[in-house]
């Protein structure tokens, strides 16, 4: 345990969204606002969520486990539905903001595109899950203890840290296809966005079997990956151009020799 | 407020000091802790990096300048305007992020503290002389009537040093003023920090020796003292306003007791609103009687994010500052500007020079420069104690993170407001009540929750 397990644990779980975060969105300030923001909406849409399933759980019986557990199953599936609706109210709200601003400087140009903000957006509600779901574990795994002295998995920590950072990709995934679902008025897009948190969370109601869990989840995830790659404008030649280096566009962009 | 109490030696030192400190340094903070004085007009041009497109630049500015009267109809004005818009809102973000680095950093070196070193989260049975009733007994009702008590006496307290300090100022007692300051700021960077090194010592089990603290303790507290109430780098001075504050809310957090705390909190937050924005406010007061006479806030209690960015100005201005041309190239140079004032204009302070030059800048329609946004030490001080609150209390990182973000949100929306009203604005009130709100509810509501899902290892 102690400073290996912290420290392994820590960067699996935030690694990637820690990068994501360094080499794109910490130079410009407008991003890391947003990135606040969704954070933010994310936040009060858990704690709707919470407030919702304590009043449920005051009002039931507190002995019946059986009942807890159910109860606590409704308050996930709430959960997944109000962080979509919240979703949903962020793009509103910057589809908003994005026009008032609009209309006042009378140009089409925006310092931060719609796409953008669905990547910040993403990330911002990734990162607060990310945190809010592992912060207290890795806290945990630091300190003196075993892990599954009473006959729990032994992988406790680890898949933990694995299934934060599936998490924290798919929020960003997701911000992606959902804003551009609603920017093309695809609702099947936002559908299945809805359907696949859902599933991903219902996933984990396997727990601790994580294989079963685990898998599909990271199976979602490139999926995911790769509609989002495709809502944002990639493609195969993209890719391909971007890989070897040779994408004029991007290299005029940032000054760079070929 | 010297008082010299006899100290017993089996008493501890701190109190006798405190009392005197706390007095000092809290209520100068407060004076100047909503003096969140709003930056110039940010019109710049886009950096360009292309040398040759800067002579652009000069017709920009007038256009700029004349955009308030009713010509401003041609399309190089709505260009400009087009810019201006965008510039205002990456200027008004860059602004929000330069806040946000501090109080996340003064949060961050509270929060550490709280969580490693054990001392500052002992329950301890001293109490501050303001808060006199203790929080002891048993009945939950009296526990409530203790609070409000002791709340009533701070914030008391508070107003009546507010407004003593304010009198000093309308009758231009500087010399009492500075002796003030500089006599708190002492006793926070050596005797604070002093107890603070010794309790992080204390904690990882260091032996070190009293000549190796003596030295470390006196270049500390001289470069602060001289970065604070002199010259010194940008970046220092910030450092030490941040680390002076993160020591305040540190002791903040240990000697008041639990829930007056709280109550404390939300009264600041009003007097913070009444102070600042209604006419016979104190603070006000100090702002409006500091802007009539030109001059600036006391450099102890404000922190201030300034980069000063001089863009190639044409015409008389020039005059003022020779060194413009350099420090146009590039905004990383910020510092430079601010340099070659003082070599020309000698013994005046840096920010008096800043802040002359300016409003003379401004009446001349060509100023450039940014001088960034201030917040004052108080609401550094209150944000700590918010989130080191949260840390204390309870093993929970959740609501730490919680308030964390709610005053960050709490303070871009603070911002916001600067850049539509343009006036100082109180910085504690939004921040602190999504911080109280937040703060309560993630305890209360999201951590059986979130406990609930981490024992079945549920994903939402």
């Amino acid at each position: 345990m102690t400073a290996a397990v912290f420290f392994g644990c820590t960067f699996i779980a935030f690694g990637p969204a820690i990068a994501l975060f360094v080499f794109t969105v910490s130079r410009e300030p407008l991003r890391v606002i947003f990135l606040i923001a969704g954070a933010f909406f994310w936040l009060v849409s858990l704690l709707l969520s919470s407030l919702v399933w304590f009043i449920s759980v005051q009002i039931s019986d507190k002995s019946s486990l059986s009942q807890q557990k159910s109860l606590l199953i409704f308050g996930v599936v709430l959960s997944v539905l109000l962080q979509e609706t919240f979703r949903f109210a962020y793009y509103k709200l910057l589809k908003k903001a994005n026009e008032g601003l609009l209309t006042l400087s009378q140009e089409e140009t925006m310092p931060i595109s719609i796409k953008q903000l669905a990547y910040v957006s993403g990330l911002g509600f990734g990162f607060m899950s990310g945190a809010f779901s592992v912060v207290n574990i890795l806290a945990d795994s630091a300190g003196p203890g075993t892990v599954g002295i009473h006959g729990d998995s032994q992988h406790y920590f680890l898949s933990s840290a694995f299934m934060t950072m599936a998490i924290i990709l798919l929020h960003l995934f997701w911000g992606v296809v959902f804003f551009d679902g609603c920017e093309k008025q695809r609702w099947w897009a936002v559908a299945a966005v809805i359907a696949s948190h859902l599933t991903v969370s219902c996933l984990t109601f396997q727990n601790p079997q994580y294989v079963a869990s685990l898998v599909p989840t990271y199976v979602i995830m490139f999926l995911m990956g790769v509609w989002a790659f495709y809502c944002a404008g990639g493609s195969l030649r993209n890719l391909k151009l971007c890989l070897t280096c040779t994408d004029k566009d991007f290299l005029l962009a940032n000054h760079r020799a070929r | 407020m010297a008082e010299a109490e006899a100290v017993r030696p089996d008493q501890d030192p701190l109190i006798a000091l405190e009392t005197m400190n706390v007095s000092d340094s809290e209520d100068d903070c407060y004076n100047e802790r909503t003096a969140l004085v709003p930056a110039e007009n940010p019109t710049l041009p886009p950096y360009s990096p292309d040398p040759d497109k800067r002579h652009e630049t000069p017709n920009r500015h007038r256009g700029v300048s004349r955009r308030a009267g009713p010509d401003s109809t041609s399309s190089l004005d709505g260009e400009q305007e087009v810019d201006d818009e965008e510039l205002t809102l990456k200027y008004g973000a860059k602004h929000v992020i330069m806040l946000f680095i501090p109080v996340t950093l003064c949060m961050v070196v509270v929060v550490a503290t709280i969580k490693s070193v054990s001392f500052y989260t002992e329950k301890t049975n001293q109490q501050l002389i303001y808060t006199p009733f203790s929080e002891n007994t048993s009945s939950v009702g009296r526990r409530l009537l203790n609070s409000v008590l002791n709340t009533i006496i701070m914030i008391s307290v508070i107003i009546v040093m507010t407004i003593f300090l304010v009198v000093l100022y309308k009758y231009r007692c500087y010399k009492f003023i500075h002796g003030w300051l500089i006599l708190s700021s002492l006793m926070l960077l050596f005797w604070f920090s002093f107890m603070y090194l010794g309790e992080v010592f204390k904690t990882y089990n260091l032996a070190v020796d009293y000549p190796t603290v003596a030295l470390v303790i006196w270049n500390f507290g001289a470069v602060g003292m001289v970065c604070i109430h002199w010259k010194g780098p940008l970046a220092l001075q910030q450092a030490y306003l941040i680390l002076v504050s993160a020591l305040m809310a540190l002791v903040f957090i240990k000697y008041l007791p639990e829930w007056s705390a709280w109550v404390i909190l939300g009264a600041i937050s009003v007097y913070d609103l009444v102070a600042v924005l209604s006419p016979k406010g104190p603070l006000r007061m100090l702002v409006e009687t500091a802007q009539e006479r030109n001059e600036p806030i006391f450099p102890a209690l404000i922190y201030s994010s300034a980069m000063m960015w001089t863009v190639g100005m044409a015409g008389p201005a020039d005059a003022l500052r020779p060194d413009t041309e350099e420090g146009a190239e590039q905004s990383a140079r910020e510092a430079e500007p601010e340099r070659a004032e003082q070599r020309a204009r000698g013994a005046e302070t840096e920010r008096a020079e800043r802040e002359r030059a300016s409003s003379r800048a401004v009446t001349e329609e060509e100023l450039e420069e940014d001088r960034g946004v201030k917040l004052g030490l108080g609401d550094f001080i209150f944000y700590s104690v918010l989130v080191g609150k949260a840390a204390a209390t309870g093993g929970d990182w959740n609501t730490t993170l919680a308030c964390f973000v709610a005053i960050l949100i709490g303070l871009c929306l603070t911002l916001v407001l600067l850049a539509i009203f343009k006036k100082a604005l109180p910085a504690l009130p939004i921040s602190i009540t999504f911080g109280l709100v937040f703060y309560f509810s993630t305890d209360f509501l999201v951590r059986p929750f979130m406990d609930n899902l981490a024992n079945n290892q549920f994903y939402i």
